[in-house]
């Protein structure tokens, strides 16, 4: 038994570090405390609305989120708007709807139904405006890149001066974390971008919090259920293990033999 | 295969029973003879059960959300995670699930290996095994392109086109694969497909592996045929049941942390970017279970070469009952063999890590002595072995080792009544 648990937590330990070794390119990333990581945690709510409105009023005039719908701004564990500030928010966009009983299409205000309008109609427009790179979709960009939230926030922060014997072409910008240090997207993000509603300084280090906290509730909607559940779901099974564990030693105990 | 005719109790039973015998078949399986001195390592059979059935539950309910056309996969997992009911669960349990099932079929294959439960009389069991395996593997490899990430996409590229390497008729044969000529629609239609049927192909070979097993029944960690039943043996149930239901739910408890704290951690990140055949990732590489023959794979310098090594390291495994020429099965006795068998768990470890890295340099030098030493271990080591090893004596059955204290103890008695 002792022994079995040695060479089974070795196993596990091992596998931890291979698929981590793989997964993560070494680089330190620079740090920050996120309260969504460890067995409880949860969004901030005031993070995530700040980070929506980064979102909005920065990424969104390139960047779209085409898996996400108005009314998840409202839904429990994410932003949590108010309905009315929900509706109020989807009003505020225009979607081309139809067609109607004459056959035409037509515009009108998004409703909470809708998807997040896009900054294009689709890719190759994209990329047109933005000198053939395409922003990626962020619906789930914190998932698809290997630092996660880590890499985000610094790469929104690594915008430095090219090292002296480095060319950049026309329309291409030096970032410290970038894959290659070279990226097409030019420093998106200054202090006193913009205003934050709840009177928060928005310096570059805040604003990179909260739009990336934003981007991780983006991927992963359902994090606070999930934490939840899984803490329930092990301290039952902890306690189950136990009983059973007992129930096997007496039933055991019937036969001169060691479990 | 009891011992005794099972004749039902009550009338309607015992009319059930004659027209077709299934409490005949149940009080076989709860009255199933097991060796008592079965360890840890023989709880993993029914824990393999356990995430069969996991997969086809999960995936039966995720193919009623999931769309298999390459335009809208990926929006439909999307879908599936965000707007079904606790979809990110099941989905999370599938997707963690495929690597629960494979640590445990590997410590599942290890255990075999030390015991020697591979050897007469239980050849076909562990035939059948070898052919779930690379049945599980098939599956593993097409869920994972079923998501239509970057990395769903260029693994099957990449896999496919081994094929390839085939004389004459590779690049017609990767065609038809494809339905085309380059991995698309009619490849991620076809691998749904084969993807959902696979797993019941599994469940009927897992029927026949334990109908296989029942035949001779398990081996045990001393290694020697026991009489059945006998003070060597325990029911099925309760005794093994409650013990097997202790080691699954320590197994759970793994599980459930990688499903709830870090699901996407056996996942490359590369997946949750929408296939694009237009850009490929700077580095392809297969899920963790199958790293060991992708560093074989790619150790081998020849494409036709590395595919024909990469399958044969599998296959090799298929006689492994005819290489290994020792009559004593288990490790315990095998003094040599023990230790040529850890070399080997490393030599497959290292072999792991390699296909992790990049094909270059140091790495690839490493990678192809470890393969080098996969091959010698089981066609020249396990072969001589059998007749050069000076085995230790055997006990004539498990109480004695029991009875005796320590299994160690209990030999050494049996060597002292040899000497004398």
């Amino acid at each position: 038994m002792k022994n079995f648990i040695k060479l089974f937590s070795i196993l596990v330990l091992f596998f931890f570090t291979v698929t981590q070794s793989q997964s993560a390119e070494k680089v330190d990333y620079l740090k920050t405390d996120w309260s969504f990581k460890g067995l409880f945690g949860k969004f901030d709510r005031g993070s995530l609305q700040r980070g929506y409105q980064v979102y909005t009023e920065v990424c969104a005039s390139c960047h779209s989120m085409k898996y996400l719908s108005y009314r998840n701004l409202g839904e429990k564990g994410g932003p949590e708007f108010s309905e009315a500030e929900v509706k109020a928010i989807a009003a505020s966009f225009e979607v081309t709807d139809g067609p109607n009983a004459d056959g035409e299409m037509f515009d009108r205000p998004a409703k909470l139904s809708d998807k997040f309008v896009m900054p294009y109609e689709n890719v190759k427009a994209a990329q047109a405006a933005n000198g053939g790179a395409y922003p990626p979709d962020m619906s789930v960009l914190v998932k698809a890149r290997g630092g996660g939230v880590d890499y985000i926030y610094s790469l929104l922060q690594g915008y430095e001066d090219a090292p002296t014997g480095m060319t950049l072409d026309e329309g291409v910008h030096y970032n410290k974390y970038m894959y290659g240090n070279k990226i097409r997207m030019s420093a998106p993000l200054s202090d006193d971008l913009i205003e934050y509603g709840d009177g928060t300084k928005a310096t570059v280090e805040q604003m990179s919090k909260d739009v990336t906290t934003f981007l991780m509730w983006a991927a992963e909607p359902h994090l606070e259920s999930r934490h939840q559940m899984g803490f329930k779901a092990i301290v039952y099974l902890i306690i189950l293990t136990i009983l059973v564990y007992f129930s096997m030693k007496k039933i055991w105990s019937r036969v001169e033999s060691e479990v | 295969m009891s011992d005794h005719e099972y004749t039902p109790t009550s009338k309607v039973g015992k009319w059930f029973n004659d027209r077709l015998p299934l409490l005949t078949l149940a009080n076989h399986l709860t009255d199933y003879p097991t060796p008592k001195n079965l360890n840890y390592w023989w709880t993993f059979g029914g824990i393999l059960t356990f995430c069969l059935i996991t997969q086809i539950v999960t995936g039966l309910t995720l193919a009623m959300h999931y769309i298999a056309h390459a335009d809208m996969a990926f929006e439909s997992v999307e879908h599936i995670m965000r707007d079904v009911n606790y979809g990110w669960l099941i989905r999370y349990i599938h997707a963690n699930g495929a690597s629960m099932f494979f640590l445990a079929v590997y410590i599942h294959i290890f255990r075999s290996l030390f015991y020697g439960s591979y050897k007469s009389p239980r050849e076909i069991i562990w035939i059948i095994g070898i052919i779930i395996y690379l049945l599980m593997m098939a599956a593993a490899f097409m869920g994972y392109v079923l998501p239509w990430g970057q990395m769903s996409f260029w693994g099957a590229t990449v896999i496919t086109n081994l094929f390839s390497a085939i004389p004459l008729v590779g690049e017609g044969i990767v065609t038809w694969l494809w339905g085309g000529y380059s991995v698309d629609n009619p490849t991620l239609t076809r691998f749904f497909t084969l993807h959902y049927l696979i797993p019941f192909l599994i469940l009927g070979l897992v029927v026949l592996h334990i109908w296989a097993l029942h035949v001779p029944g398990n081996n045990n960690p001393v290694g020697i045929d026991i009489k059945k039943p006998s003070k060597d043996t325990v029911p099925f149930h309760p005794y093994i049941v409650i013990k097997d239901g202790f080691a699954l739910l320590m197994f759970m408890i793994v599980f459930a942390f990688f499903v709830f704290y870090s699901p996407n951690i056996l996942g490359h990140a590369d997946n949750y970017i929408e296939a694009n055949p237009m850009v490929t990732p700077a580095h392809i590489v297969p899920e963790w279970y199958l790293l060991p023959f992708y560093a074989i794979l790619r150790s081998v310098p020849d494409k036709l070469l590395g595919v024909v090594a990469m399958l044969s390291a599998i296959l090799i495994l298929a006689v492994l009952p005819w290489l290994d020429t020792s009559k004593i099965r288990s490790a315990v006795f095998r003094p040599l063999y023990k230790q040529f068998y850890w070399i080997l768990v490393a030599d497959v470890l290292i072999l792991g890590y390699m296909g992790a890295m990049p094909a270059e340099g140091l790495y690839l030098l490493i990678a192809r002595v470890a393969t080098a030493y996969y091959f010698l271990h089981f066609l020249v080591i396990l072969p001589v072995l059998g007749f050069k090893e000076k085995t230790l004596p055997v006990p004539l059955s498990i109480t004695e080792p029991i009875l005796g204290g320590s299994p160690n103890l209990a030999m050494a008695k049996n060597k002292e009544s040899i000497d004398k």
